[in-house]
């Protein structure tokens, strides 16, 4: 018989929920009944822990008195640019936003040591950052300038807003180029002599739900160490791309837009980031908890990283040029292992996202809901799956005519 | 036979003077440079590896204490920020003694002092500022 969530949420309650992390549960059902496990198990806990540029923070501080507009002024958060085309106080922070005076990659490859990431992850350390702003001064907000320190519990709103995190797998990363080159998938060195993967794997939420089934609008998740929610398929979300028999997408696929109470998370899970060559990222910690609902939900929970298979991008042309294909395809217990084979050349593998800490996060979460602390969602809408006809699209540029 | 990885500096006044090939000669040590970096008339900054017999590594040692040179072992100078180390595994794949190293079974990272040659290839790699070599 299939459970409901409402029924998962009493077991919570009195404490009987059987919850095991997305890792724990393919040793633990392997070669049992389908039908018993899927009865038995009420949760299954996925995790994530890697960087994900497409984050922010939105604020309000508070009115200065007298009173001041940011909106249509400029503002600061130490140094770092913030956009401010909304109201009086409000304000948005980009993770990726770096200092104006930051030589980027004027001295190639650039540093990047500091951005709007590390601006989030000090403040939800409680730390002091400055906030320094100018504005024209209107009637009634006559004030233009403005600097003082400010941290986050004094805020009235902190709002941690990702709109595209959680990557339902990635590409692995090489470089067929005579040069190192830096990117967003870290430092590789020339004719493959290295390649960087991107993903927790069989840990990873939506890996653990290749057909969005339980994840959608409004999915209670982990989020930086404190509690979050789903908004919906994150930006670039494209479900429509080739996959397994069992429905698990050989390349990046499904996203999740996210959001949460900064003032609840917690500098362990939400870390400032740099790319040598390339700029600054959040590293996001994300943990979703699955309700084991019906068998067939309970299998995908059973992925391996060995059924999850990724495509192996050049990154020196194919991707920054568009080029489409791949040099080959590689599962994640080969990526695991340190070394793959790529056109007949054994390549040593790096991760990024860290599996340790995906595993961690997994289990907190595992923890909370074996607690009481955390109850499970139904969501209030499903997430567009293979059906929906989505197509990602590239930009279609249309040349402005000069007049 | 004993094995060290130490630092040498150097004081400017003993910069264009041979030093490593007495080592060699008069001690019967074997010499492995790692690094160095030598600035004529200001310092000298070498990090190598003596292997010899123990009275021999120890004698070479002392003979260099005399001469005036700084020693100390290479660890002093590596430093693996570990709460900052997330065991993202980026730097795993670059270091060449697999002084960086990961436990393939929890995937967790780990930093062997005694084997980094001090080569900083890790340091563009970590995304997390996690590894800090002072040479």
């Amino acid at each position: 018989m299939a459970k409901t969530i409402e029924e998962i949420n009493e077991k919570i309650k009195k404490g009987k929920a059987v919850v095991f992390t997305a890792e724990e549960i393919i040793d633990y059902a392997a070669g049992k009944g389908m039908k018993k496990v899927a009865q038995e198990v009420d949760v299954v806990t996925a995790g994530t822990f890697g960087p994900m540029c497409s984050s922010g923070a939105y604020f309000n501080v508070g009115h200065t008195k007298p009173r001041i507009k940011l909106g249509g002024g400029k503002a600061y958060l130490n140094d770092i640019p913030l956009y401010v085309g909304f109201a009086a106080v409000d304000f948005f922070l980009g993770a990726t936003a770096m200092p104006e005076d930051d030589p980027r990659n004027k001295i190639f490859p650039g540093k990047f040591t500091y951005g709007g990431a590390y601006v989030i992850e000090e403040l939800v350390a409680g730390k002091d950052v400055r906030l320094t702003a100018t504005a024209y001064g209107t009637d009634c907000y006559p004030r233009k300038s403005l600097e003082t320190y400010i941290f986050l519990k004094d805020m009235n709103e902190a709002v941690l807003f990702n709109m595209r995190n959680a990557y339902q797998n990635y590409n692995v990363a090489v470089n067929l180029s005579d040069r190192v080159i830096y990117t967003y998938m870290g430092v590789l060195q020339p004719n493959m002599g290295n390649a960087n993967y991107c993903s927790a794997g069989q840990l990873s939420p939506l890996l653990n739900d290749p057909l969005y089934k339980t994840i959608g609008v409004g999915t209670r998740i982990f989020l930086g160490g404190g509690i979050g929610y789903v908004v919906g398929n994150g930006t670039q979300h494209n479900p429509g791309v080739k996959r397994t028999e069992e429905g698990v997408p050989k390349m990046p696929a499904g996203t999740l837009a996210v959001t949460g109470d900064l003032k609840m998370m917690s500098p362990k899970w939400l870390r400032g980031t740099s790319f040598t060559g390339y700029g600054v990222t959040l590293t996001v910690g994300i943990g979703v908890p699955i309700p084991i609902l019906n068998e067939e939900i309970l299998r995908y929970t059973m992925v391996k990283d060995e059924e999850i298979w990724a495509q192996v991008i050049d990154y020196s042309d194919a991707y920054p040029q568009c080029i489409p294909g791949s040099l080959g395809e590689v599962n994640y217990s080969q990526l695991k292992s340190g070394r793959i084979a790529v056109q007949g050349k054994e390549i040593p593998t790096s991760g990024l996202s860290s599996y340790l800490k995906a595993k961690e996060v997994a289990r907190i979460l595992k923890e909370w809901i074996e607690a009481g602390k955390f109850f499970l969602t139904n969501p209030v809408e499903t997430i567009p799956s293979v059906d929906s006809g989505i197509v990602f699209k590239p930009l279609k540029e249309r040349p402005i005519k000069k007049k | 036979m004993q094995k060290k990885r130490v630092v040498f500096n150097y004081p400017p006044h003993l910069v264009e003077q041979p030093v490593i090939s007495k080592l060699v000669k008069d001690f019967d040590l074997t010499v492995n440079i790692l690094r160095a970096r030598i600035t004529p008339k200001e310092q000298g900054r070498l990090v190598l590896e003596m292997t010899g017999k123990r009275q021999a590594v120890e004698a070479g040692i002392n003979y260099i204490k005399e001469l005036g040179v700084e020693i100390q072992p290479l660890a002093q100078d590596v430093k693996w920020d570990e709460d900052r180390c997330t065991h993202c595994t980026a730097c795993i794949s670059i270091c060449p003694p697999k002084a960086l190293d990961v436990d393939r079974k929890t995937m967790a990272v780990s930093f062997k002092r005694d084997k980094c040659i001090a080569c900083e290839l890790c340091i563009p790699v970590c995304p997390y500022q996690a590894m800090e070599i002072l040479f």
